[in-house]
């Protein structure tokens, strides 16, 4: 078992990705995600990987895309205007079925925004990104150890359905220290048989472009993609339950507002409300099943975001409206606090949730 | 269980993130569940860093402190921020060096260490950090010289070896303070 040490989850994330084989990283400055680029300037010259700022966002995403192209594990990370820029690669890169790891450590937006910690580009993350019927796996770390092993699982994940993984976190999450283990036992890339890495003359041309100018064509690729989203929504959907075997009132929450949440369950179970959460770890696919089957159970769902609600939508879908669902938030890089979430929490409670 | 909450603030430069860290790597030496969190953005500049830590016997929640149990001050404007959050029966530590004014509160135990003047007297002009921080370990019975040097191995790199030594004299310093 390795030594436990310190780590910022965005470093986390940057000795993670060289752990998955991940030589290859391009990026653009940006608070409050930079200790990676900085984490990936310093060791990758060493271990004989590229680290390559790149002149803007979307250059970066599209040195990600000649990589990725030529069949090796490569990621670009950038915080939420950055990633904005980044939007036509991505539909690009899914275009042309190219796998890849992005990060984004969200900030307070619209618009260039401030620099402390948001989930408001959940939206963003989940509906697809960019221009096009396209999804990304999206995964939603809650601790600084998560963000280690779910850097590992998204190149596995990206590679697995020639996909971009994204992993959604926040500033929070990116600047936090806490004790992780990096030991991860790495499937290896598999085999990119439609790689362009050289025919070696005994082979033709492998192609990868995202244009396909025959409407029956495009139609056909698109069918054929989701059948692999299906797939995806089936057999890699994540998430956790706290307390919910006994809960009446259901928590929905995902990377640092669940952590927050967490803290307001433990107190209002000290006052016998029964609360328990559901926390997505994929954000897309949506853990429907769960919130579904909690619809049936509790008499309430509150979903907790740094966001004007966003993934409220999706638990409202899956508990198919069953029960009221509430929004409790803030926005704008504020935070919310157990004392809200509590309050939030006894509010309903005495409004006859109970 | 046991959950400490610490809040440590003060100007951009005075290792007030250091000395979080050092707590940290402190309590996961001892197998405890941390977690530190500093304050980031433009507010370093000039006005008030500050970092969160969390030492306890439990997974942590929330990393985020907003009403610390122990309150380490090492300017005036961190003394006026965060005083009131403070939870009732807290602690305060204030480097009365940079803080001319007496805390408000009555219901919290409150230490004046004059950190800045020692560490410049005695020679460590950087590490005032770890001198308030010396006094806060023994305030907490825990100030043991093993601890503290394999935290220290922890947070100082091996090429900087003799500064281990100096931050151990500055932690001892700020826990013999009377």
């Amino acid at each position: 078992m390795a030594d436990k040490v310190l780590m910022k989850g965005n470093e986390a994330i940057a000795e993670s990705a060289i752990i998955a084989g991940c030589r290859h990283y391009f990026g653009y400055p940006i608070t409050p995600q930079t200790e990676i680029a900085a984490y990936m300037a310093k060791r990758m010259p060493k271990i004989g990987g590229t680290f390559l700022q790149a002149e803007s966002e979307i250059a970066a995403i599209n040195m990600v895309y000649g990589v990725s192209s030529a069949g090796y594990r490569v990621m670009t990370s950038s915080s939420s205007p950055g990633i904005s820029l980044k939007g036509e690669g991505l539909s690009y890169m899914a275009g042309s079925d190219l796998p890849a790891l992005v990060v984004n450590v969200q900030r307070g937006g619209p618009g260039l925004g401030g620099i402390q910690p948001s989930q408001s580009d959940y939206f963003q993350a989940t509906k697809g990104g960019a221009h096009g019927d396209f999804k990304m796996i999206v995964l939603a770390p809650s601790s600084v150890q998560e963000m280690a092993a779910l850097t590992v699982k998204g190149f596995e994940l990206a590679d697995k359905y020639r996909m971009t993984a994204m992993i959604l976190a926040d500033g929070t999450m990116g600047q936090m220290m806490e004790p992780v283990e990096l030991d991860f036992e790495v499937k290896p890339s598999p085999e990119k048989p439609w790689a362009t890495n050289g025919t070696k003359m005994q082979r033709t041309h492998n192609i990868v472009n995202s244009l396909s100018l025959v409407p029956e064509e495009l139609e056909r690729l698109n069918f054929e993609r989701f059948e692999r989203y299906a797939i995806v929504e089936r057999d890699e959907v994540m998430y956790e339950e706290y307390l919910m075997d006994d809960a009446e009132i259901c928590i929905a929450a995902f990377g640092i507002a669940a952590r927050v949440a967490k803290n307001a369950i433990v107190k209002a179970r000290e006052k016998g409300i029964k609360v328990g959460m559901i926390r997505p770890i994929t954000l897309w696919p949506f853990p429907k099943a769960p919130f579904k089957k909690a619809a049936e159970q509790v008499k309430h769902i509150i979903s907790v975001e740094l966001s004007m609600g966003q993934m409220i939508e999706d638990v409202k879908l899956a508990s198919e409206c069953k029960v009221p669902v509430t929004l409790c938030n803030r926005a704008g890089g504020m935070i919310p606090t157990p004392e809200q979430v509590l309050a939030h929490i006894e509010d309903i409670y005495s409004g006859g949730a109970k | 269980m046991s959950t400490k909450q610490f809040l440590f603030s003060g100007f951009g430069g005075q290792g007030i993130l250091f000395s979080g860290k050092f707590l940290a790597y402190k309590g996961l030496t001892e197998n405890k569940q941390v977690s530190w969190l500093p304050s980031y953005g433009p507010e370093m500049r000039g006005g008030t860093a500050s970092c969160s830590v969390i030492v306890s016997d439990e997974p942590v929640g929330s990393p985020i402190v907003s009403n610390p149990d122990i309150l380490v001050a090492m300017n005036l404007p961190s003394l006026d921020k965060f005083e009131q959050s403070v939870v009732p029966g807290g602690i305060i530590f204030a480097d009365s060096t940079l803080i001319e004014r007496k805390v408000t509160r009555e219901d919290v135990t409150v230490y004046y260490i004059p950190a800045t003047k020692l560490a410049s007297d005695n020679g460590y002009p950087t590490l005032a950090n770890m001198i308030i921080l010396g006094k806060v370990l023994k305030v907490l019975g825990e100030f043991n010289t093993d601890d503290l040097t394999a935290a220290l191995k922890k947070v100082i790199s091996a090429k900087r070896a003799d500064m281990l030594d100096t931050n151990l004299k500055a932690l001892t310093l700020g826990a013999d303070y009377e």
